[in-house]
């Protein structure tokens, strides 16, 4: 059954470096969030972060190009651009914590309509549950946004009323990008602001447990 | 004369004491103080706290000194790596204390420490389980939680050059955690890849000012390794 064609991977980032604006500094999380740098060209300047104090990162390297001593927080191995940076870790997470990335893309296991995000455990009882950087960059960036699939594989809902898994920080998620929709989280609720071709409101509520709504 | 720089591994771990907590620098590893570990697995120093953003990896390094039961307690943000075996083993037989810790407030503890601030407010980690039985408090409108310094009796760093001040320079990602856990420590103890003379370090691109520093080593091993 194929009524509509849902968004893949690469459209999924494409999506969201589309509503990416020059001038923007950003961090990108693990997964697909990763792969939205690929679809910024390199004209439109925007300044993309690494925890581990990488500020102004660029393409990929070829692999005879690489430089040992140049990781993302990924532990993958990036490129500078002109005018890129270092700094060490403290002052690298001041960046984050002191509100000055206009933008932080993370995957997520659940969203709540009040934007609450749980990204780190999947269950209270986790064994050596590993946070790294997201609760600081969830609290911290002036805005986040989360690209993630809309539903599990098994086919539970992820925009949820209230997250089930333990939470990474709460009321802060401001936009969603799934496979299915792009979604504003509001006062209201999230907001539908675009749906995989031939995707109805329906078919899609069906796929959320959260209430949508249509903007105003 | 001033000269931290010391000949030997032995001179460097010179009274490590059991109980110590030790901060461990490096992300990956990058940075990451490898030969000063494996010097402090000689040393013999037990019962340590160690602080360090992952729990190690493989059966190497900081993997290493846990399996052979010199570590109590691990602080960390990220326990997970490539290879965390030692680790998982350890702390599914309850023969390691886990404190896990956001990566941002680690990092923010042990500079705090550097700097004299015992504790401080953060809103990383408000609402979740980071934040149980700490104390919350409204700061114009916003909920913050109190964190507290995370001191080193210990801090084992890692930098490209130093001279017998213990002026160092740090080589792209490889600043890391170096230069908040030479701040944070009492006895911090280096490995350096290239020593320079005194004054030949422009004072403009010194990352870490030698009033951090104890004991400079000498340790030209090259490139770090894959992770």
């Amino acid at each position: 059954m194929s009524d509509f064609t849902p968004f893949n991977r690469v459209q999924m980032a494409k999506n969201a470096a589309a509503d990416i604006p020059e001038g923007w500094y950003v961090n990108l999380g693990i997964g697909i969030p990763t792969a939205v740098a690929d679809h910024v060209p390199m004209e439109r300047e925007v300044i993309f972060h690494s925890e581990n104090g990488v500020l102004g990162m660029g393409p990929a390297p070829a692999k005879e190009n690489i430089e040992p001593w140049l990781i993302n927080a990924g532990k993958q191995y990036v490129t500078l651009r002109p005018g890129g940076s270092i700094c060490h870790h403290a002052d690298s997470f001041a960046m984050i914590r002191g509100g000055h990335l206009d933008l932080c893309v993370l995957g997520a296991f659940q969203v709540a309509d009040n934007g609450d995000i749980a990204n780190w455990a999947t269950s209270d009882n986790d064994t050596a549950p590993a946070v790294g950087g997201a609760m600081d960059l969830a609290a911290g960036a002036k805005r986040l946004w989360v690209i993630m699939d809309h539903t599990t594989k098994s086919g539970e809902a992820k925009l949820v009323t209230k997250c089930s898994y333990p939470l990474t920080a709460m009321a802060c998620v401001k936009r969603v990008y799934t496979n299915l929709a792009t979604l504003d989280v509001t006062d209201r609720g999230f907001v539908v602001v675009a749906m995989a071709p031939g995707l109805t409101l329906e078919n899609l509520q069906a796929r959320t447990e959260a209430k949508l709504h249509l903007p105003a | 004369m001033i000269d931290k720089i010391v000949l030997s591994m032995a001179d460097a771990m010179a009274g490590i004491e059991d109980g110590s907590t030790v901060l461990l620098a490096g992300f990956g590893s990058v940075g990451q103080p490898n030969a000063l570990i494996d010097g402090l697995i000689e040393q013999g120093a037990k019962d340590l706290t160690v602080a360090a953003n992952n729990a190690g990896s493989g059966h190497v390094g900081l993997a290493r000194l846990m399996e052979l039961g010199r570590v109590r307690k691990i602080v960390c943000s990220f326990p997970r790596s490539s290879d965390p075996v030692v680790f998982e083993t350890l702390y599914k037989e309850g023969k390691i204390e886990l404190e896990i810790v956001p990566q941002g407030t680690i990092a923010e503890r042990i500079r705090a420490a550097g700097a004299g601030v015992p504790q401080f407010f953060t809103a990383t980690g408000v609402g979740t389980k980071m934040a149980v039985g700490k104390e919350h408090r409204e700061i114009d409108g916003r909920t913050y939680i109190l964190e507290s310094a995370l001191h080193g009796d210990v801090g084992l760093v890692e930098a490209w050059e130093a001279d017998r001040w213990g002026n160092l320079t740090f080589k792209l990602a490889g600043r890391n955690f170096n230069p908040i856990v030479a701040m944070a420590s009492k006895l911090t103890i280096v490995q350096s890849q290239h020593i320079r003379a005194l004054g030949d370090i422009d004072p403009d691109h010194v990352h870490t000012p030698g009033i951090f520093v104890n004991r400079v080593l000498h340790v030209p091993y090259g490139d770090p390794g894959s992770f």
